[in-house]
């Protein structure tokens, strides 16, 4: 029995232990593996946040980071959760300073730097001399992913997890949550698995955070690590009570090296690095005279796999691929600020990129799809059950999310969300006493699972079910789709589903047993990836990373709407869709053209109305302060917790003058 | 076709060129069978082009021994959970290219940790110990700093020191190639130097020689390192450990006088 139990132990996990601790909650963080190895280590390029200390980052601020947000989402996402996002990011980004997280500084006077092929020298600031620095990312106005050279992800994570330990947080590492309990209104902690004694224990808890990260391992080719198989999102769905919401929306990443898929990081285009095609041209000014090879990652994915259907790729017996090439940017740009993508080219392409181009292909990169919460991080249909990061659907990202927001929204959310989390500790109501019936009875229901899968008589191997799986998300779920192909897709995996049911294990050992732990996150798997492939099915629009070569267009007149999955019945092979409706009337930004991508959308009816109403109030207070005009348009500080809700300081906007 | 053309390389994969038999001896031990005893166990597998240990392994476990246990997480060579003896010497498995091994390969769980079973060791359980002996994280003088304020300046070149430091990715290594950790189970090892190293670097932290001297200034510490610095030679991230150890030394010992 604890206060918090959190599933997953990377940045949002441990984010929102440390809040509960800092507030005097207990909290047990839940772990697949040591914390430090956790998939946010992975994040490469950077973290968001409008500081605007480097001098293409000056007139940065909350406004642009919103509406580069909104328009990345292709207007999926809830606007007000982005506005409590970028308003707290800069908060993350200090905090982390402050807790020693070496973020790379800007150093005062010129600095020769490549833009659109070209050599360019900017001039820094001298009172800018040793703030954070910033670098330019896809889909961004101006310069504002703040860095820790290529290895960001690593030094956010290292300083957030020794912030857990010294502040005593327990975590139990190599441990599994197999099923959450719950009596369908309310959520008390979970039933989890020992994975090296395959001892069975429940764990309950006043509330319960699922933090576990995505669910790339749904796809073939993919950047994310092997635990990101979205057992969090699974859990969740298997309750028939808490809602996925648009699990058809992923992104994905368009450099992965090929054929393998590792991530090389965004930061290489966006410190200058172009694609090219086989006859080394580079193609992205073609498709996107605007942004280029720095418009959004589904655009850019979009691009380059429509290049390679023109037959421009590099033929290999794995397929074709296209060109990254960074060698423009210089060795010692490489060998200081790019050093993981050397180490990568180095160790498993055995190339090096200061002299030679990468093979890149896109790969499955992002799940902005989750479990459905509201601005607080709690379910709305599960009490007690929260969720943050990639895991969850606040809805920050929509249909697409921007380089450098995921690693941002981990901390940001584990800040807003763990203090939520808190709050709704210190409420007595919700200290209830321990079911400990009912625990009992879903420890023995997963118990009882176990069992009959060892049991089994069944010849199918998990492996080779997994690997099925994965090859037809690639096939039929991936960048582009189309109805009849999700609709075999729909139904192949469906068979497998069906075909999971006659599972045998070799191995009979119920401690630790690899084939086991295929098998039954097999069949979790299965069922998200139904969910992704029905909704995508059911979604007859393109927006953002969703794109429907038989509708697309973006429909903002029928699909501005979240979709929200359930799973009511455990022997179903189909989830329950319904559809959230986002109400144009009350955005800060009506939707439009997001400035890169196709032009033609169909317009919502509300569109105009709302978009004059806009204009009209901003007119009207012409020359009053940013914050008041934003406050006049869609108000959002009040949902904040109080201690995140104060203005940022910049340079050009000192605190005392913005209040 | 829309569908098939996304798709990479599936259809007809011709065969690799390298068409080496691979033979992987592995150590076998399940320390929670105490009746069982460690014993090598020979796998053979076909190379591919571009073959990792970490295809390998999963190959193994996929179609021949699905009871073998092994780490991986980001098969990136960034998260270090994969650390294994290989071929005697300590190395990230996901990033080990097979065609820079010969055909016959040893495969063993790293020595020092505690095992948990075939090649996988406690790397976490270990470190957190040293995390919290070291206090590993920054001890500044000053309360909560406000968040809303612009953050503290820092030169950026010590920005780049800290992150050098900064880089470890504990994944053992250092301390499975140790002389004095073979004898010692109570020594920091250089990752844990390492550490210290980078928050001695740190003028944000208050912690003072002494203090350092209190945690790391006797045989469990700098004094219990011969110089050997294997830990120096194996590191997959290339940390400048040897001169880290060495400073150490020099300022522990000049705080012993």
């Amino acid at each position: 029995m604890t206060d918090v139990l959190v599933i997953g132990g990377g940045l949002a996990g441990l984010r929102m232990a440390i809040a509960a601790r800092k507030r005097g909650h207990e909290a047990i963080v839940l772990s697949l593996v040591p914390p430090k190895r956790s998939h946010s280590a992975a994040a490469q390029g950077g973290m968001q946040a409008s500081l605007a200390n480097v001098a293409k980052g000056i007139g940065d601020n909350e406004d642009v980071h919103f509406e580069d947000t909104v328009r990345g989402s292709d207007w999926g996402a809830d606007q007000v959760v982005a506005r409590m996002f970028v308003n707290t990011a800069p908060k993350a980004v200090r905090e982390l300073a402050a807790w020693g997280t070496p973020w790379s500084r800007v150093r005062a006077g010129d600095h020769q730097v490549i833009i659109n092929e070209q050599k360019v020298t900017l001039s820094e600031r001298a009172e800018a001399h040793g703030l954070i620095s910033q670098r330019d990312f896809g889909g961004t106005k101006k310069w504002r992913t703040c860095y820790v050279s290529d290895g960001t992800g690593h030094a956010m994570l290292f300083t957030t997890s020794d912030q857990a330990i010294r502040h005593g947080v327990e975590v139990h590492e190599r441990t599994e949550a197999l099923a959450l309990i719950h009596d369908g209104e309310r959520c008390y902690g979970a039933v989890v698995r020992n994975l090296v004694t395959g001892e069975l224990v429940a764990y309950l808890a006043k509330a319960t955070a699922m933090a576990t990260g995505g669910a790339g391992r749904l796809y073939r080719v993919t950047t994310n690590a092997v635990i990101c198989e979205g057992m969090g999102q699974a859990l969740a769905l298997e309750t028939g009570v808490a809602a996925l919401g648009n699990m058809e929306a992923v992104q994905f990443h368009p450099t992965g090296i090929f054929p393998a898929g590792i991530l090389v990081t965004e930061g290489c285009r966006g410190d200058g690095g172009l694609l090219r095609d086989v006859d080394g041209h580079r193609f992205m000014p073609d498709y996107e005279p605007e942004k280029k090879e720095l418009a959004s990652r589904d655009v850019v994915s979009r691009r380059m796999e429509e290049h390679i259907r023109a037959g421009k790729g590099v033929s290999t017996r794995f397929g074709p691929h296209l060109w990254l090439d960074i060698t423009l940017l210089g060795r010692r740009h490489i060998e200081h600020n790019l050093r993981e993508v050397k180490e990568i080219c180095q160790y498993f392409l055995g190339i090096d990129p200061a002299e030679k181009w990468i093979p890149v292909r896109p790969a499955q990169h992002y799940t902005m799809g989750g479990v459905r919460t509201d601005h607080t991080g709690q379910s709305p249909t599960l009490k007690g059950l929260f969720a943050a990061g990639e895991a969850a659907c606040w809805d920050l990202h929509g249909f697409n999310r921007l380089g450098g927001n995921s690693v941002a929204e981990t901390v940001v959310a584990g800040m807003i969300v763990g203090e939520f989390i808190a709050d709704f500790c210190d409420k007595p109501e919700n200290t209830v006493p321990a079911p400990l019936a009912l625990a009992r009875q879903f420890v023995e229901r997963e118990r009882e699972k176990l069992s009959l899968l060892l049991e089994s008589p069944g010849r199918e191997n998990p492996f080779q079910l997994l690997a099925k799986m994965q090859q037809i998300m690639t096939d039929y779920v991936g960048i582009f789709r189309q109805g009849d192909a999700l609709l075999a897709g729909v139904a192949q995996l469906q068979d497998l589903l069906e075909r999971s049911r006659g599972i045998g294990i070799s191995g009979k050992s119920r401690a630790a047993n690899p084939e086991l732990v295929a098998a039954y996150r097999l069949r979790r798997m299965l069922k998200l990836a139904l969910t992704i492939a029905y909704g995508a099915y059911q979604r007859t629009e393109s927006r953002g990373a969703h794109f429907r070569e038989d509708f697309p267009r973006r429909d903002d007149q029928d699909w501005l709407k979240r979709t929200l999955a359930v799973w009511p019945e455990e022997g179903a092979n189909l989830p329950h869709l319904n559809y959230e409706v986002l109400d144009v009337m009350r955005m800060e930004l009506p939707p439009g053209w997001r400035g890169y991508g196709a032009k033609n959308y169909i317009e919502h009816p509300d569109t105009p109305r709302r978009q004059q109403e806009v204009e009209a109030r901003r007119n009207a207070m012409l020359g009053r302060d940013r914050h008041a005009v934003q406050e006049a348009l869609m108000p959002f500080t009040d949902q904040l917790p109080a201690s995140l809700a104060g203005r940022n300081e910049r340079l050009d906007e000192p605190l005392e003058q913005a209040k | 076709m829309s569908a098939s053309a996304q798709t990479h390389g599936n259809g007809s994969i011709p065969k690799p060129r390298s068409q080496r038999q691979l033979v992987f001896n592995v150590l076998r031990y399940d320390p929670a069978r105490p009746e069982a005893v460690p014993r090598m166990q020979a796998y053979k597998i076909e190379e591919a082009d571009s073959m990792t240990l970490f295809i390998a392994l999963n190959e193994i476990r996929e179609q021949q021994d699905p009871t073998l246990q092994f780490d991986f997480v980001c098969r990136a060579g960034i998260c270090g959970s994969c650390a294994m003896m290989v071929n005697g010497r300590p190395q990230l498995a996901c990033r080990t290219l097979t065609s820079a091994l010969p055909e016959e390969t040893t495969l063993a769980p790293l020595p020092f940790f505690e095992l948990i079973g075939d090649l996988s060791v406690n790397t976490g359980k270990w470190m957190r110990g040293m995390s919290e002996r070291l206090q590993t994280w920054l001890h500044t003088q000053e309360g909560e700093r406000d968040l809303r304020r612009i953050e503290e300046r820092m030169e950026p070149e010590l920005a780049e020191q800290i992150y050098e430091m900064d880089r470890c990715v504990e994944c053992g290594c250092c301390v499975a190639a140790c002389g004095t950790a073979q004898m010692r189970k109570d020594f920091v090892g250089a990752v844990g130097f390492g550490k210290i190293a980078r928050f001695r670097l740190d003028p944000r932290d208050g912690r003072s020689d002494d203090d350092f001297y209190d945690m790391i200034g006797d045989d469990t510490g700098v004094f219990g390192c011969m110089s050997l610095l294997a830990c120096h030679d194996v590191c997959p991230k290339s940390l400048p450990l040897q001169t880290q150890i060495a400073f150490l030394r020099r300022k522990m010992a000049a705080m012993g006088l």
